[in-house]
């Protein structure tokens, strides 16, 4: 195996809690509340600690304290930013990593994950049938035909830019305000955020026509661009 | 640098074996040595549709098991001297063909052949797999009717993912399509798909479309390729097709309805 495959690079989207937040008394019903509204998102899920504008919380076992306390609500810290060099050191030796500095940082909201845009999923090729393409957490562009019998899944948008003669799950994460754009619609199966339509229930005047398909009042509805 | 080309479609029945039969005696009749492999275990065809079925010694799974070596099993067209017939099993099944066994046969006939026509199994299982896997190119044989096309649309697919090329991150495998059975009359009367339907769903380059014709299922049941006959339109459209695959231009025929001549629609004859 070659060297280059030992180590590999990837992206992350990781929530940052500010450290002086961590004071308010508010602070951790609020964020206790949030989870309890989506559990399974924030279960083990990693946290980076935001130390911008804290002088103190230099010592090791300040961080193990904070760690605990977050285990409690189910996260996982993982490590810091904007450390001063005396707090890195506390941190390290709490066995937490060092994460670079991201821009507006600050204007994050404390408990919610950073609005990171999740890079578009791009297919140039056309999708034959059998194939199954999931866009986890972002939209799929797919610029060629699609086969009839392949599938399309997005948690976001999906666009077609030739002949959509698959199956097509936009919203597939629940989003009912995703869409769907095709240049030429013949689908097996259209669906957002679970409504669906099969082929037969597809209106005649779509049938062959370029459309986008949005969710209104709870309907899947189609209109001809 | 030799070639491996696999002839493939997923659906069975729509003409691989005749198709690699004729391929690869258009492709020894342009003077390049070739061999053609079924990798049908168990249901072995191509020796019968090459003739050579009295001939069969030693097979392609004898070989992958080291039992005998390649020259005792490949057999010499008695037709013409530039093109030979490995054929395989019909007592084993698909199992028997362990890849790295084929891989070994595959790189001992690449130093003596220019091209190695491999007929593929129907269906998307091992024996197909293992068919399409060492390929160079593809030709995707579809018939002028949805289920085929469907079926070709998945194995294109398979190639595109699958193949060594793929795994490799090599160049893929380029695939050309052929389009046989194909009756431009019945297109005409909406019966079948037509060429440009078929080309534009599956959206490769169209290498040839062999018209239907009842000198194939004679040329099957004589054991000749269907090349071999000069006077067959399947035949002549099968030399056409190994000319575009060389890489030269040739106008496409059999693509519209035949006009009928005087005497024939005197006599009323098709």
């Amino acid at each position: 195996m070659a060297a280059g495959n030992i180590v590999q690079g990837a992206l992350f989207t990781v929530m940052v809690v500010r450290a002086a937040m961590l004071r308010e008394p508010a602070f951790e019903n609020e964020l206790t509340q949030q989870i309890g509204r989506s559990p399974r998102f924030f279960q083990n899920a990693p946290v980076v600690l935001d130390l911008r504008g804290v002088e103190n919380l230099t010592e090791a076992g300040e961080f193990e304290t904070i760690k605990e306390k977050l285990r409690a609500l189910t996260l996982t810290l993982v490590g810091v930013q904007n450390a001063q060099p005396a707090q890195l050191e506390g941190a390290t030796a709490a066995g937490l990593a060092s994460f670079a500095p991201t821009t507006g940082g600050g204007q994050s909201r404390a408990g919610a994950a950073p609005p990171a845009a999740a890079k578009t999923r791009l297919v140039t090729a056309p999708v034959r049938s059998g194939t199954q393409i999931y866009a986890r957490g972002s939209d799929l562009v797919v610029t060629a035909s699609v086969s009839p019998g392949a599938e399309l899944v997005a948690d976001g948008n999906i666009h077609v830019y030739g002949v959509l003669r698959g199956r097509a799950l936009a919203g597939a994460g629940g989003d009912g305000a995703a869409r769907i754009f095709c240049t030429r619609l013949e689908a097996e199966l259209v669906s957002i955020a679970g409504r669906y339509l099969v082929s037969e229930q597809l209106p005649a005047n779509a049938q062959g026509a370029p459309v986008q398909i949005a969710l209104v009042d709870d309907q899947l509805t189609i209109t001809r661009n | 640098m030799a070639k491996v080309i696999v002839v493939t479609s997923g659906k069975g029945g729509v003409g691989k074996t005749t198709t690699s039969a004729a391929f690869a005696a258009g492709l020894a009749l342009r003077g390049h040595k070739t061999v053609v492999i079924d990798f049908d275990v168990g249901l072995r065809n191509l020796d019968l549709v090459m003739g050579c079925e009295r001939r069969v010694v030693f097979d392609f799974i004898n070989v992958i098991n080291g039992d005998a070596n390649l020259n005792q099993a490949l057999i010499k067209d008695k037709r013409h001297d530039n093109l030979f017939i490995f054929p395989t099993s019909q007592t084993r099944d698909k199992n028997a063909l362990k890849r790295d066994g084929v891989e070994r046969v595959m790189e001992e006939l690449k130093q003596q052949f220019e091209y190695i026509i491999c007929d593929s199994p129907a269906g998307i299982e091992h024996g197909a797999i293992t068919a399409l896997y060492f390929a160079d190119s593809a030709i995707i044989v579809t018939n002028p009717e949805v289920s085929s096309v469907r079926d070709s649309d998945r194995i294109i697919g398979i190639l595109a993912s699958k193949s060594r090329r793929a795994e490799r991150n090599e160049p893929p495998v380029d695939v050309h399509l052929l389009l046989t059975r194909y009756d431009p009359a019945r297109v005409t009367r909406g019966e079948m798909l037509a060429v440009d339907d078929v080309k534009e769903i599956l959206s490769i380059p169209l290498l040839g479309v062999i018209p239907e014709s009842e000198s194939v299922l004679r040329a099957s049941n004589t054991g000749t390729p269907v090349v071999f006959d000069e006077d067959s339109p399947a035949g002549r459209a099968y030399v056409d097709a190994v000319a575009r695959f060389l890489g030269e231009t040739r106008e496409m025929r059999f693509v519209k309805p035949e006009r009928r001549s005087f005497f024939r629609a005197l006599f009323g004859r098709a």
